[in-house]
């Protein structure tokens, strides 16, 4: 292979202490990023920094720690306002995660906008996180839920897409790149679609963060979701962009400190965004350390670590390929550095076991997306996702002990 | 054979391998060999989902002991019911219900058990307890 490379993959890896590590004899293969990527050391130290220096509740206290913790805390925001191209950090607001961002649109804008006899479209290619909180609105308010098909390549049916949209549809949630194919969705054409149809859009940006260039403002996204764990950052932490007058309109989610103005027993107002939104002591430490991960996807620049991906997402699928019986499932021509596959006649789960007996960890299953592996008539996949610490001589690691499973299995 | 004799033979044979290579060739090929279910047998009723792959449990009592027969989709985790089965089916409800499985990980595959595996396996084994119990009280 032939590499012009501007990073420096071995010193990256030196980043992630974990990497550093023998599975079963072996030095660890880590291809599971899709599922969750590795944390740099500086992500670990600033979370261990927050705990030892400035830990603090935010927002109320007066004194000195108080103060910093909540600087701390805001700048994460202003960081990820940045991020997304936001125009303002009001539109920021700290979920757990993707998963409960999506359910907090539910819950708040779902109940207040959408009623009986609307319409809500989803893709083929969603995750479950996707789909539940939808399926539990409609049942609840009668609302009809559609899904947009997804074509044998993995991509979307963006001509099925325009024929589901009418004047029925109050939301679109889809998500912008999928975790089980790495297909990357058009969404700034399903976005100006649902607009002129009225309805708003909410995008699933779980998968993208780590690989595309956001800005939310250009794609004219309504909400848009994303988990920190996906993107170098801590676990537990994750957040929902929503457009201001949106927020504005859209009832609390959950009650309780913070996210009030004035409480008496007869009348509590709220305040402001995107204190709104934020109810309890959130997860400051995380919030704090997803900064750190933004930075350090910053310093190496997203466009390097795009194109560091895209080699080996080239070579992966070049050299899987080859393999007789292996089938790739998702040839989109759109995609990020995630291959799915088949293999004739060996059950994924062996798969992931041996391969896991070799060092090299992959994720086996539906990958959380049942109604696509159902469009694909398949009960599961092994799913080799990639990241920016990956080489060529792992993807040779996996081919090697693609061989070695075959040759025991069949 | 006591369920505790057949444990200590399967230790045994496993005692032979020294990479993790020859053990799972050994364990894939129990799992073909696998006499399994028929696809009328493989029903809703005795399906154990796991998130990975599915098991399916069949059990009836025959004389004073509990036959077991059980099939997977996936080759690794047949294998390993092979050796359950082997273990535990022909044996009365009272013996099956109290047994100690330790063969597991004495031959370094407790890990199967696990409920994060998702396979089944864990609940197969509980499964297989719980029809014990229940022919067990019935007497
Ligand atoms: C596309 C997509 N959406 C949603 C999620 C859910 O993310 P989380 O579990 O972090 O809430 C994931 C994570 O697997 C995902 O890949």
């Amino acid at each position: 292979m032939q590499l012009t490379e501007t990073l420096d993959i071995q010193a990256i890896r030196a980043d992630f202490p974990i990497l550093n590590q023998e599975i079963n004899g072996r030095k660890l293969v880590y291809f599971d990023n899709a599922a969750t990527t590795q944390k740099p050391t500086s992500v670990i130290e600033t979370i261990t920094h927050y705990y030892n220096f400035d830990n603090a509740n935010i927002h109320r206290g007066i004194h000195t720690l108080a103060e910093r913790a909540t600087r701390d805390f805001e700048a994460s925001r202003e960081a990820i306002r940045d991020f997304l191209g936001a125009s303002s950090i009001e539109e920021i607001i700290f979920t757990s995660g993707t998963t409960q961002g999506i359910n907090l649109v539910a819950s708040t804008f779902g109940r207040k906008f959408i009623k009986e006899g609307d319409e809500i479209i989803i893709s083929g290619m969603e995750h479950h996180s996707n789909i539940v909180p939808w399926q539990m609105l409609c049942e609840e308010n009668g609302i009809k839920l559609k899904v947009i098909p997804v074509t044998d390549l993995g991509e979307l049916d963006m001509e099925a897409y325009q024929n589901l949209l009418s004047e029925k549809v109050k939301l679109v949630s889809v998500n912008h790149v999928s975790n089980s194919l790495g297909t990357i969705n058009p969404v700034k054409e399903i976005i100006d679609l649902a607009h002129s149809f009225g309805a708003k859009v909410l995008i699933d940006g779980a998968q993208a963060t780590s690989h595309l260039n956001i800005d939310v403002q250009a794609l004219d996204a309504d909400f848009y979701v994303f988990s920190a764990h996906k993107l170098y950052g801590p676990t537990g932490i994750g957040v929902l962009y929503g457009r201001k007058d949106i927020l504005n309109a859209m009832p609390p989610y959950m009650g309780g400190g913070e996210m009030i103005k004035d409480v008496t027993f007869e009348k509590t107002t709220y305040n402001e965004l995107p204190y709104k939104f934020e109810a309890g002591t959130p997860n400051i430490a995380d919030v704090v350390a997803l900064k750190t991960a933004l930075e350090y996807i910053a310093f190496h620049g997203k466009e390097n670590i795009a194109a560091h991906e895209d080699m080996l997402l080239k070579y992966a699928t070049e050299q899987l390929s080859e393999i007789e019986g292996l089938r790739i499932i998702g040839q989109a021509k759109e995609k990020i550095s995630v291959v799915s596959f088949v293999i004739d006649g060996i059950h994924h789960q062996d798969i992931g076991v041996l391969l896991d007996n070799q060092g090299v960890a992959v994720r086996t299953g539906h990958h959380c997306t049942q109604p696509l592996m159902q469009r694909f008539n398949i009960l599961g996949t092994s799913r080799a996702s990639f990241a920016v610490y990956n080489t060529v001589e792992e993807i040779d690691r996996l081919v090697a002990g693609l061989h070695k499973v075959k040759k025991m299995l069949l | 054979m006591t369920i505790n004799e057949s444990q200590d033979e399967i230790i045994e044979e496993f005692e032979l391998f020294d990479d993790w290579a020859d053990k799972y060739e050994y364990i894939i090929d129990l799992g073909k060999k696998l006499k399994g279910l028929s696809e009328e047998q493989k029903t809703e009723d005795n399906i154990i989902k796991g998130c990975q792959s599915r098991v399916w449990l069949n059990a009836r009592k025959e004389d004073e002991s509990l036959i077991f027969e059980a099939d997977s989709e996936a080759i690794i985790v047949k294998g390993l019911v092979n050796m359950l089965i082997r273990v535990l089916s022909g044996h009365t409800p009272h013996d099956i219900a109290k047994a100690d499985l330790y063969f597991m990980d004495k031959i370094g595959m407790s890990q199967h058990l696990a409920q994060t595996r998702s396979n089944g396996l864990a609940s197969m084994v509980k499964q297989m307890k719980n029809y014990a119990i229940a022919y067990s009280l019935k007497n």
